[in-house]
């Protein structure tokens, strides 16, 4: 694809702007700034990956799976609801998820280790872990904050931290991990996924791109329980101190708009 | 009042909330063996001493001693478990009443007998057929039953009852109130007993202690209600009766 058609493509920006305009949406203003970042953003990306493909070193891959790290730990922080020093939780998390992940893929030669096949999964891999992550903890803050009662009563009763939240972090890890799972079941019925599209208008061969998709799929089932499991874990301990008492001040709920 | 042996005593302990005082240099003892009540204007901070009493919350300052020992060296899981709470909200989890009558076991990892169970609900005045029920078919004055027998499955030294009545009848109420006396009698547990009832607090407490915006203003023997020296206690006694 040429620039000229990519520019020609902005026809599909105008619409929106158009219509938030006459109906008086006021969508203009984010729609532009959404447009103009992604433009920025992917381009760069794009440059950025020729050059690690050409370079053929380790060290570059790295690099850049550090950043998707530190860029996933930001939006997460940033994003929604939080819970006291949570930053670390969220890195601890993220690596192990990459580390996990693509020590199968490489370790059992399911993918080859090359930039071309690592920076995508773990960008896609990361991504994900990272909209978990948020799914998570808004689920988790306000579990906890609207039933601060029950985790009152069992520490009342004699239970220790991990049982009086016990609730509520299992239907928060359920909660988060429940659109993954179930949009994985409607799959290819009404929307061909975005990764495989992209691959089956490249050129590659449909059985294939469908092949590849699955394995993407299947490491996102594993992205989602693994984030929202070891993320829970992980928090819930600085929700009490050493005396067994509920510090509701740690949770920071999302005060965003 | 001093003489007695003390089950839980403070310490000029005082509790604050995100720079909001709460309880101001509290001085004072629960005495052993014996039903004190604990009375005072809504917002006193009756119910969040309690919660210093159990180590939900620990004080900025000041001292508490349970059975003479510092509370910070009980191990908060034991403390909670002999210094027993029923809450004034008598909280619920979703379920049935036997999941939730089972609770305090259930967190020992065992199991309570249904015997026990049984036993535990026709004490305070729910028949057997409940343990099956839904808590979110109970009215408020089951719930607070069932709230008092779990707190008693624990076999609490030192039972804390958080208005516990307030949403009963008159005969319910009354069958509650023997209960404690009787629990207290038998296994000599200390029982402090928040109440909005005066008269209740006549009728069964031995000592009483009265409270006002986050202040111990007045403690005695039940009868200072009846004829109070202190102003302040006069005008909250006069106000609870009109
Ligand atoms: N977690 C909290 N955060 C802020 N303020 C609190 C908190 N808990 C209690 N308070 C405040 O402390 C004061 C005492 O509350 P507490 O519940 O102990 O009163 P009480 O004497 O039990 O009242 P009532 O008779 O209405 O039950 C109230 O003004 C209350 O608003
Ligand atoms: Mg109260």
């Amino acid at each position: 694809m040429s620039y000229l058609t990519l520019a020609i493509t902005l026809i599909f920006v105008v619409i929106p702007l158009v219509l938030s305009k006459t109906l008086k949406l006021g969508l203009e203003k984010d729609t532009l700034i959404a447009t103009v970042r992604s433009i920025i953003q992917l381009l760069a990306v794009g440059y950025v990956l020729q050059f690690v493909f050409d370079a053929e070193q380790l060290i570059y891959i790295f690099l850049m799976v550090l950043l998707m790290i530190a860029a996933a730990t930001q939006n997460a922080r940033k994003k929604g609801a939080s819970i006291k020093g949570i930053t670390w939780k969220l890195i601890v998390t993220f690596v192990f998820v990459e580390v996990l992940t693509q020590g199968i893929l490489l370790g059992l030669g399911i993918t080859p280790a090359t930039a071309q096949y690592i920076i995508p999964i773990s960008g896609m891999v990361v991504g994900n872990s990272m909209v978990l992550s948020i799914l998570f903890l808004n689920r988790f803050t306000s579990e906890m904050t609207t039933h601060q009662d029950q985790t009152e009563l069992i520490l009342t009763l004699g239970g220790t931290p991990k049982q009086a939240i016990r609730t509520q972090l299992l239907n928060s890890i359920k909660a988060s991990t429940i659109p993954t799972i179930e949009s994985q079941k409607t799959i290819g019925l009404v929307q061909l996924p975005g990764m495989m599209s992209g691959q089956i208008i490249a050129g590659a061969d449909p059985v294939q791109a469908v092949m590849f998709q699955l394995l993407i799929l299947f490491l996102l089932l594993t992205t989602a329980v693994v984030t929202s499991i070891m993320l829970g874990y992980l928090s819930y301990p600085t929700l009490f101190n050493e005396r067994m008492q509920f510090l509701s001040d740690h949770l920071e709920e999302d005060d965003e708009d | 009042m001093l003489s007695l042996e003390a089950a839980i005593q403070f310490k000029n302990v005082s509790y604050s909330v995100n720079g909001d005082t709460i309880l101001t240099d509290i001085t004072g003892s629960f005495p052993k063996g014996k039903i004190t009540t604990l009375v005072g204007p809504s917002g006193a901070g009756k119910s969040t001493l309690f919660k210093l009493c159990n180590g939900l919350k620990s004080p900025d300052s000041g001292e508490i001693l349970i059975n003479g020992k510092k509370i910070d060296d009980y191990d908060p899981v034991t403390l909670r478990r002999f210094v027993g709470i029923a809450l004034q909200q008598a909280t619920m989890l979703s379920g049935t009443v036997k999941k939730n009558i089972s609770i305090p076991m259930i967190l020992q990892g065992k199991q309570l007998p249904e015997e026990r169970a049984k036993e535990l609900l026709t004490v305070v005045g729910l028949d057997e057929s409940f343990l099956s029920r839904n808590i979110k078919d109970l009215s408020g004055g089951q719930r607070q039953k069932l709230s008092i027998a779990r707190t008693l499955v624990n076999k609490p030294e030192i039972l804390l009852l958080d208005e516990i009545t307030s949403s009963l009848d008159r005969v319910s109420q009354q069958d509650i109130e023997e209960l404690i006396v009787k629990i207290n009698k038998e296994f000599s547990t200390t029982i402090i007993w928040i109440t909005h009832n005066l008269q209740q607090a006549l009728d069964i407490g031995d000592y009483t202690w009265v409270m006002m915006e986050g202040e111990v203003v007045e403690t005695g023997e039940s009868s200072l209600l009846e004829a109070p020296t202190n102003e302040r206690v006069r005008n909250f006694v006069r106000g609870e009766v009109e």
